[in-house]
């Protein structure tokens, strides 16, 4: 229940925050809390320095910029679920958005925060993916955008350097494709047993975009590619067939709620329906 | 250490903290306001949850020295005086509490829910309220009171409003 | 006849009360709680909000180890954390006594279970050192540096395994992991199941839970030397039984010791017990002079606050190809953990007392075995035995009807005793005192529409989707109970106060932690005073205020509670009466109690209430030998247990493709007698049924083969949340109960009886047309899932495209010809 130790600045700029977290080894960005700090009062996190960067201004925006929808890092699930310009141009991100923990949890987490945290579980993971999103992330030398598709490289593990701080996210308009994002939520956590986003574009019964985005499965978020290039150019009956497969070549996880089998099959049938419900029902 | 004033239920709180003091211990242990409950150490069980400006947060995942110059209400600060607050009417007379211990989270939970949709549906409430677990009720007397309290609050809005009239 | 020698009371609903005048009819209305303003407003405490000048707190070092020996215990690290007052380990709490249990039974192991673990640890959250510092992080770092070296020693957590020749032992001492043996044989059973047309058997597991209160346990000790007076405030369902434990674990006289019970956040049998920090929190004030608190985690909760269930069963149950039961045969293993908490090995006891049902064995032949684990101590959890009795003939029954292609309804319907039969001895000894079985199962099939619903459900199979009805029909054993049949006694305390300005009160000595007594106490002496409720206050949970009592638990508060309540009432109507005549000029049987007066009937002279109790209190003018004051008290033993009954219904739907049930429909009718206020009756049956759902669909203690809880916190464990349960229809019969003059039975733990079988019976009813027989608890989606895909995997198993065709045929005839898998 109570953390140990640790130093503590809350910086009123970005510039500063990155001084800070280039200061200290075992430094840690606290954003939103909600994965820190439950794993900080288990002791099972022990950073020595915490950077609460709360308080530098102007991290937390949802805007319209062109083809893209940019989300300022520390914009909390429950900002992202009822942003009016998410849900008209880009209403994957706020359709899971809704399902993440809970009330109290949405308040409070937020975009960067889970993003950073890669949690093999976490729902915006799989739907950064589906959306081909850029994360832009700062440090002292300046400012890189990582594509979501290259962000994701194990278990709680990311492209993020220990030194970088997430700043923005930008996702495509996709007020053009169907999207969809179905999850089996876990009893107790809330986290996704699996989760799967996807977004689809029909062309004359065709399938001409797809991109599907998978939680909870393997060690991190992935994207599933070999389903997508099967499906590309095909007509929506040939979902069934192809999604069988969603979780080949994966190393799958397993817990006492859900054995490996399970969850596979369990992305198979996830991806199916959400890709069923995003071509609008037309494939059956 | 360091310093930080937090106002809690409309009166202003300064203490010198640790900086891993959680919200939940300076609301118990400093402010003295122990209707803020403690039922879990990896936030999922609600009992914790107050208001940081309006929002309904659960104060064990947040550090004392995150609520620094914000506002804080508790169960403690919903009653007028004698007058109780809707919400605590409808837990009152729906018999939305057994034991009491998830009580006050529930109700700032609920709070916020009002806030932000004042005419919810009972699964929008189920909803709401999943952050929270209650082990005695089953919950169908709990939905009954945010219910009742959605009615209250909703007539009183008008009344107020009919009044301005 | 009720053994007091009152004339047994007609249903309250006449209003009528012994005699006297009509009451205000408090008694069966929906009232608000009285104790519900100073927990809406956060105003009130429960022990961790408590705080006493100089207080110090405790963390307590526990074995991260299932089982290992203790080679040493290094504590100088943790001494020097600034604020720490000490660190203790068993070396200096030797002279404390035993962690109690209070059963005794014919070769029952007992094992030595101290206070901190001496030279082994048994499960993992076995306390091994108490460090106590200034504050609660100081304390909490300390702890950290608490050096254990630990020697691993092999783990059993496999009952089965537990049982067998090449194990290790949890306790060397008895060169064995059996407990006991426990035996209940009644009729003809070898005669029964030889002219059976048919034996079902089954084996069914009860999985390990956690019972869960919001509120962790919590310990605050205060002793004054110079008054020689330790003050201990606990999270306790039994405030009585925990001062006589505390007083002969620290060897003091019972009346240096108080304790107090303060707001206890729910208890659901988890603090129906005594705990080692019960003993070692006081020890520690003592100790150091200065308060102590600790307040438990909830890992701690998950790990070393006791477990409910946790049994094998293998069922046989003989029948006639009618349908008509002859015998059912029970082989139960029971996982009682490393050692005994306070009632461990009853509850097992109970199941097998419950066994019979609401049927009508002819025989019956049960066997338990318990079974020491390297695992956290399995006790009374909401039911204690009873859920696990009826998981087991339910599920029974439930699977015999559908093997006998028998509605499962009328297959209950035809094995019920009939009201007359009333009160009904059953096979395994028990008198059920009243019930009407078919009358709660009727009104149940009738409010859940239960042929709408068959209907459904045999459309849903020819497209493809299942859907399935569970019913469930249980008997309780409540209001524990007769002294005879209990550990510590079966009676209760209840005394009631008139104060000289005539405002009442009433200490009862069953201390509530939800239940609402205060206010369905204060409705009951209200009636019988002819007063407001607003003038009754219910004082509870303080062993120096309250008259020795027993606690809350086994649905016994008002069943048992209440009426030592009431009759100390009567006692004091007495008492009143004669006061009254003497002042009055008429005779006691003259009088009648009501509306604030009392009456002479004859001469139609009254006096108000107040003034007639301040003349008791004043005692200038009273008759010659009347004791001033008016105070009663009374101790009643009630002559034997409440049975209360009902029939829920559960709708589901399951998802053959993921295994997920979605609960569409939930129906009860509950039969717990008189109702004293339906409001609070209702409310437990709802929670009830939750926590029975929880069982059924979510909830499980896992423990893995090295003894470590893997689902020991909130995050692993389920419990049922708000959105994952349908808005339960509710209804009830009233079958008052001649056990007590009031005619109620107890309701606290009938839903988690009823709701448990009813979800699994549903949702194999659902898949029945696929084959499936049975499927273990908790139904989580994977276990439905491979359920199905093994049933679609066997040889000679009908194909899923072929289903609607199976089920047309199952709706005729169904079952025997289907293949059956057990998952």
């Amino acid at each position: 229940m109570i953390p140990a130790n640790f130093d503590y600045e809350s910086p009123r700029t970005l510039s500063e925050a990155l001084e800070l977290l280039a200061s200290r080894e075992d430094a840690k960005i606290l954003a939103g809390g909600h994965s820190l700090l439950p794993a900080m009062k288990l002791r099972l996190a022990q950073p020595a320095l915490l950077v609460d960067i709360g308080r530098i201004g102007g991290l937390s925006y949802v805007r319209e910029s062109g083809e893209h929808i940019r989300i300022g890092a520390m914009t909390t699930h429950a900002e992202i679920a009822s942003s009016k310009v998410l849900q008209r141009f880009s209403p994957l991100l706020p359709q899971a958005a809704c399902q993440i923990g809970d009330m109290q949890v949405r308040n409070c987490g937020t975009i960067g925060g889970s993003l950073a945290q890669a949690h093999p579980a976490a729902d915006y993971p799989a739907v950064v993916l589906a959306l081909d999103a850029e994360i832009v992330v700062a440090s002292r030398t300046g400012e890189r955008e990582i594509p979501a598709r290259e962000f994701f490289t194990g278990m709680f593990s990311t492209e993020l350097h220990p030194h970088e701080i997430i700043t923005e996210i930008r996702v495509p308009r996709t007020d053009d494709q169907g999207i969809a994002y179905k999850k089996h939520h876990h009893p107790a956590s809330g986290y996704a047993v699996v989760g799967v986003a996807v977004r689809l574009k029909l062309s004359v019964g065709k399938i001409d975009t797809v991109a599907i985005g998978i939680t909870g499965v393997g060690q991190n978020a992935y994207r599933a590619t070999a389903v997508e290039n099967a499906l590309r150019g095909k007509p929506v009956a040939a979902i069934r067939e192809a999604t069988a497969h969603v979780a080949k070549n994966v190393e799958v996880l397993s817990d006492n709620y859900a054995s490996s089998d399970y969850r596979q099959h369990l992305a198979a049938v996830l991806t199916r329906r959400a890709l069923e419900q995003a071509a609008g029902g037309r494939a059956k | 250490m360091k310093d930080v004033t937090i106002t809690v239920n409309g009166v202003e709180h300064r203490a010198q903290v640790e900086p891993r003091l959680l919200l939940v211990h300076f609301l118990r242990e400093l402010a003295g306001l122990t209707g803020t409950h403690i039922g879990c150490e990896t936030s999922l069980c609600g009992a914790c949850t107050v208001l940081v400006d309006g929002r309904a947060v659960k104060s064990c995942t947040v550090l004392a020295v995150q609520a620094d110059g914000h506002k804080v209400t508790t169960v403690e600060g919903l009653a007028n005086g004698d007058r109780l607050h809707a919400i605590q009417e409808g837990f009152w007379e729906e018999h939305g509490l057994q034991c009491g211990f998830c009580t006050p989270g529930m109700i700032m939970c609920s709070h916020d829910l009002l806030k932000q949709h004042p005419s919810p549906s009972d699964s929008e409430i189920r909803e709401a309220i999943n952050g929270n677990l209650c082990r005695c009720t089953g919950y169908q007397h709990i939905v009954n009171a945010v219910r009742s309290a959605s009615r209250k609050m909703s007539k009183r809005v008008s009344a107020r409003a009919a009044a301005a009239r | 006849m009720a053994r007091n020698g009152k004339p047994r009371r007609a249903p309250r609903s006449n209003g009528k009360t012994n005699g006297h005048a009509k009451a205000a009819h408090w008694v069966g209305r929906k009232l608000k709680r009285k104790e519900d303003p100073r927990l809406i407003q956060g105003i009130t405490h429960y022990t961790d909000d408590l705080k006493l000048p100089r207080m110090l707190y405790c963390t307590l070092v526990r074995s991260p180890y299932a089982h290992a020996e203790i080679r040493g215990i290094r504590t100088d690290a943790a001494r020097a954390v600034s604020g720490v007052a000490g660190v203790f380990t068993a070396e200096d709490t030797a002279s404390l006594g035993m962690v109690p249990c209070a059963i005794q039974m014919p070769d029952l192991k007992v094992p030595k279970h101290p206070v901190l673990a001496t030279d082994r640890v048994r499960y993992v959250g076995e306390p091994v050192a108490a460090v106590v510092a200034d504050d609660l992080y100081a304390a909490r770092d300390a702890a950290e540096l608490v050096e254990v070296d630990y020697e691993p020693l092999p783990v059993v957590t496999d009952m089965q395994k537990a049982l067998s020749n090449d194990t290790p032992y949890v306790h060397d001492e008895f060169r064995s992991n059996k407990a006991f043996t426990h035996t209940l044989k009644n009729g003809d059973i070898a005669a029964a199941f030889k002219k059976a047309d048919r034996v079902v058997k089954q084996r069914m597991l009860n999985q390990r839970l956690a019972p869960i209160a919001m509120e962790t346990r919590a310990v605050l000790a205060e002793y004054l030397p110079g008054e020689h007076r330790l003050t201990v405030w606990s999270s306790t369902q039994i405030p009585h039984l925990l001062r006589t434990q505390v007083s002969v674990m620290l060897g003091l006289p019972e009346t240096a010791v108080r304790v107090i019970a303060p707001e206890v956040g729910g208890g659901f049998g988890s603090k129906l017990n005594v705990y080692a920090e019960e003993g070692l929190i006081p020890w520690l004030a003592m100790k150091l002079g200065r308060p102590v608190k600790w307040s438990e985690t909830r890992r701690e909760n998950f790990t070393a606050t006791i477990h409910g269930r946790d049994t094998i069963n293998d069922v046989e149950l003989a029948l006639k190809k009618d349908g008509t039961v002859l015998g059912l045969r029970v082989r139960i293993l029971a996982d009682l953990g490393a050692y005994h908490q306070l009632l461990t090995p009853l509850i097992p006891q109970l199941t097998a007392l419950m066994l019979a049902g609401c049927y009508k064995f002819p025989a019956i032949d049960i066997e338990i075995q318990g079974v020491f684990t390297n695992k956290m101590s399995t006790d009374a959890y909401r039911g204690a035995g009873r859920p696990e009795a009826t998981y087991i003939v339910e599920r029974i029954m439930d699977i015999a009807a559908h093997e006998l292609g028998m509605d499962s309804a009328q297959f209950r319907l035809k094995n019920f005793p009939q009201p007359k039969e009333f009160p009904f001895t059953t096979i395994t000894g028990l008198t059920y005192d009243s019930a009407k079985y078919q009358e709660s199962l009727k009104r149940a099939l009738q409010l859940a529409g239960y042929d709408t619903l068959r209907r459904r459900q045999k459309n849903g199979w020819k497209q493809g989707k299942y859907y399935g009805v569970g019913v469930s029909t249980y008997v309780e054993i409540c209001a524990i109970g007769p002294s005879a049949a209990t550990p510590a006694g079966g009676w209760e305390s209840g005394t009631v106060r008139v104060e000289p300005t005539g405002k009442v009160t009433v200490l009862t000595g069953a201390s509530p932690h939800g239940q609402g007594q205060e206010t369905t106490f204060a409705q009951l002496i209200a009636d019988e005073l002819g007063i407001d409720p607003e003038d009754v206050s219910v004082v509870h949970g303080d062993t120096m205020a309250v008259p020795y009592g027993i606690g809350t638990f086994g649905s016994r508060a008002t069943a048992v509670g209440g009426t030592a309540a009431y009759l100390a009432t009567q006692k004091l109507k007495a008492k009143m009466a004669t006061l009254a005549a003497h002042l009055l000029g008429s005779t006691p049987g003259d009088i009648t109690i009501g509306r604030g007066h009392l009456t002479a009937k004859r001469n139609k002279k009254s006096i108000s209430f107040g003034e007639l109790v301040m003349a008791a209190y004043t005692a200038r003018n009273i008759p010659p030998g009347f004791e001033p004051g008016m105070e009663a008290t009374h101790f009643f033993e009630p002559s034997n247990f409440t049975f209360p009954f009902g029939a829920h219904i559960a709708s589901v739907e399951v998802d053959a493709e993921t295994g997920e049930v979605k609960v569409d429909k939930y129906v009860a009718v509950d039969d717990c007698g008189n109702v004293i206020n339906p409001l609070l009756v209702d409310g437990q049956i709802q929670g009830g049924i939750a926590q029975g759902i929880g069982q059924a669909m979510w909830e499980e203690l896992i423990y893995n083969e090295e003894g470590q809880l893997v689902t020991g916190s909130l995050m692993e464990y389920a419990l049922p949340k708000a959105h994952f349960l349908p808005e339960f229809t509710l209804d009830r019969t009233v079958t008052p109960s001649p056990v007590n003059p009031m005619g109620v039975k107890g309701v606290g733990e009938a839903g988690t009886i009823a709701s448990t079988p009813c979800m699994v019976n549903a949702v194999c009813d659902a898949l029945s047309p696929l084959g499936i027989r049975h499927i273990e608890m908790p139904l989580k989606p994977e276990r439905v899932w491979r359920a199905i895909i093994q049933v679609q995997a066997a040889p000679k198993e009908p194909e899923p495209a072929i289903v609607p065709a199976l089920a047309a045929a199952a709706a005729r005839k169904p079952a025997q010809k289907t293949a059956r898998r057990r998952v």
